[in-house]
């Protein structure tokens, strides 16, 4: 369960202090799926950086199972996003000199796992994804989808409580999209909590509910 | 920060990091750190072997393993020939050479005087009576003839002359230090100790990169004797070779039990060697470390450089492994890792060059420095501890700019803001 109260995130640029998120309060069950959406600049990806311990809040708390994540340090909170939260950035995010196979075996082994039963869940993870015959390709002789694909497999592979994505069909053609959208519908099935961010309508139906954000608050929360 | 995982995660970063890297910038960076290496080593190691080629060859030619010269208040080494018997019959004793050492005054050109009043072509140098074939044993010095023929038993009235002496040789006219001009073999000159001068005929000139070899006038022992009447047989000098394995200190300690140090000095060349080349050593070692330190220097920039291009392109993926959960002294330390594989593989390329070519190379052919023949000094000791400067210095140079862009938030790093 992740809770969000009174998020408040502004930026400054010398004088000038620009709010991006005015008041965030929202609260997402496990195994609950969240689509956040909304026009360009209205704080989606900010929110979803707060959320997930990649950012720091100018204000408001962000609780996951009860943890209140800013009393972590920042060494805490790099333990916990390795151990409790998954990622899939708009851009892939791999390692460009890591195959698929090591880039997702990469956190398992930050978790003291062993080399070959870290190698086992990466393999399980990119067989369910569809790239268990593209195991060492490097990511430069991946197309966008299946890197993607890589992504995704590198944020689930630990089993994360929560996993985060940033409009991860932003950069994929219509059927490499669809794909990515399948795999999510099946993570949801088999109980991951997913929030993710996206501006496709379309894709916002596979989730439970979806948060309308506009100029940095909730405007609607809507039920699928 | 040094977890057994943190090592094993930069290590895995690391390993993957060189091995997917360009390999034309890993070949340019190893290439840089060799030469960095040979800067260290080598530079210095040249300075300290142009004096050690110096002290080589006063050893070699001039004074040898141990040396008995006259006691400070004293002309010649009192009974010479008790002491000439003495170290005769030690066994480690491979060859000595007796000599009898006296200022003189030599004088060229002089039947081509017109006028008394004409400046006489005069140069001051040590008139050395020698036996021959000892002398040669001892130091070579028939190798180092330019012209003319070495000194044989029997030759009466003949010299062999220091290059040194000579102007063709020794083009410098300095107050208080002259030269003889149109000095060759055969040519007749008048050699002049105390009150009596003798005319002899140049035999042969004698050339080598010892002062003390260059700037003498030899003659056969039995010819100074008379020059000189010395009819005691009491040398000024005795150097001494030692057989192979030999310590001197040992045999200096013998001979002087046997009395030896109650007429004479007794030293081993480490001892006896002129204060001015130990200075010289010091000096140039204090050089080569100056030179050494510039070049560590160059190297931690060079480090700094390539480790910061290479963290700051790398930002976002930095940015990407911390998002995901890396620990940043994992991925400092894989960049520490990167630097020390760098310096290592130019410190072993350079120990390799330095070793297996350069040094036995310079060795065979020395280089030809005016006052030496300069060799390659490059102790296993130094060489090792200069490599674990190179590592240590390349860690550090490696570790700051990697730590400097790890430290950066990790959201700007992946956004790739500010």
């Amino acid at each position: 369960m992740i809770e969000v109260k009174n998020l408040i995130k502004s930026f400054e640029d010398g004088d000038t202090i620009t709010q991006v998120l005015k008041g965030i309060d929202f609260r997402a069950e496990t195994g609950e799926f969240i689509a956040i959406m909304g026009r360009s600049g209205a704080g989606k990806s900010t929110l979803l950086y707060q959320m997930s311990l990649l950012d720091e809040p100018t204000s408001g708390e962000v609780i996951i199972d009860g943890k209140d994540t800013s009393l972590l340090s920042i060494e805490e909170k790099t333990k916990f996003r390795l151990r409790e939260l998954g990622y899939v950035f708009q851009d892939y995010a791999l390692l460009p000199e890591l195959s698929a196979l090591e880039n997702v075996a990469l956190p398992l082994l930050m978790q003291d796992i062993s080399e070959a039963e870290a190698y086992q869940k990466a393999r399980e993870h990119l067989a369910k994804v569809g790239l268990e015959k593209r195991l060492n390709n490097l990511p430069s002789k991946l197309s966008g989808g299946e890197q993607q694909r890589v992504s995704i497999a590198r944020a689930i592979a630990h089993d994360p409580k929560i996993l985060f994505a940033d409009e991860p069909t932003a950069n994929l053609d219509n059927e490499s999209s669809r794909m990515i959208m399948e795999i999510f519908k099946g993570l949801h099935k088999e109980g991951q909590t997913i929030v993710m961010v996206t501006h496709e309508p379309e894709y916002s139906k596979i989730a439970e509910r979806v948060i309308r954000l506009d100029d940095g608050r909730i405007v609607s929360i809507e039920k699928n | 920060m040094f977890s057994a995982l943190n090592i094993r995660i930069g290590f895995y970063l690391a390993k993957r990091q060189i091995k997917r890297s360009n390999p034309w910038t890993t070949t340019l960076i190893i290439f840089v750190m060799f030469f960095t290496f040979i800067n260290l080593v080598v530079v210095s190691g040249i300075l300290v072997g142009l004096i050690q080629g110096a002290v080589d060859a006063v050893k070699l030619h001039y004074m040898s393993d141990v040396v008995v010269s006259t006691l400070p208040d004293k002309s010649y080494i009192e009974n010479s020939p008790e002491v000439v018997s003495i170290i005769k019959s030690l066994p480690e004793v491979e060859a000595m050479t007796a000599r009898y050492v006296q200022g003189g005054k030599i004088e060229a050109n002089y039947k081509t005087k017109i006028k008394d009043t004409d400046k006489s072509d005069i140069a001051n140098g040590s008139i050395t009576g020698i036996d021959p074939e000892d002398e040669d044993k001892v130091t070579n010095l028939s190798k180092f003839l330019i012209e003319g023929k070495y000194l044989e038993h029997g030759d009466y009235d003949q010299v062999i002359l220091g290059a040194y002496l000579l102007k063709k040789y020794m083009p410098v006219d300095s107050p208080g230090f002259t030269t003889l001009s149109n000095v060759s073999v055969g040519s007749k000159i008048r050699i002049t100790v105390g009150n009596i001068t003798r005319e002899v005929t140049v035999k042969g000139i004698v050339k080598a990169k010892v002062d003390e070899v260059s700037m003498r006038v030899y003659m056969p022992d039995d010819q100074i004797r008379s020059l000189i009447g010395r009819n005691d047989y009491n040398v000024s000098e005795i150097a001494i070779k030692l057989k192979k394995g030999v310590s001197p200190e040992y045999v200096r300690d013998i001979i002087k039990s046997n009395g030896v140090d109650k007429v004479g000095k007794v030293q081993t060349f480490t001892e006896g060697k002129p204060k001015f080349i130990t200075d010289m050593q010091n000096t140039f070692a204090l050089l080569g470390n100056i030179l050494s330190s510039i070049g560590l220097v160059v190297a931690s920039i060079t480090i700094f450089i390539v480790i910061f291009i290479n963290a700051i392109t790398r930002r976002k993926f930095i940015g990407i492994l911390k998002g995901i959960g890396i620990n940043e002294q994992a991925i400092e330390i894989s960049y520490i890792l990167q630097s020390f594989f760098y310096a290592l593989c130019g410190s072993v390329i350079g120990i390799i060059v330095l070793y297996a070519f350069l040094q036995p190379a310079i060795a065979a052919h020395p280089i030809d420095f005016p006052f030496s023949d300069g060799i390659l000094v490059a102790p296993v000791s130094g060489t090792i501890f200069r490599v674990g400067l190179l590592m240590f210095t390349t860690i550090v140079a490696g570790f700051i700019p990697a730590r400097l862009v790890v430290r950066k938030n990790t959201l700007d790093s992946i956004l790739g803001r500010k």
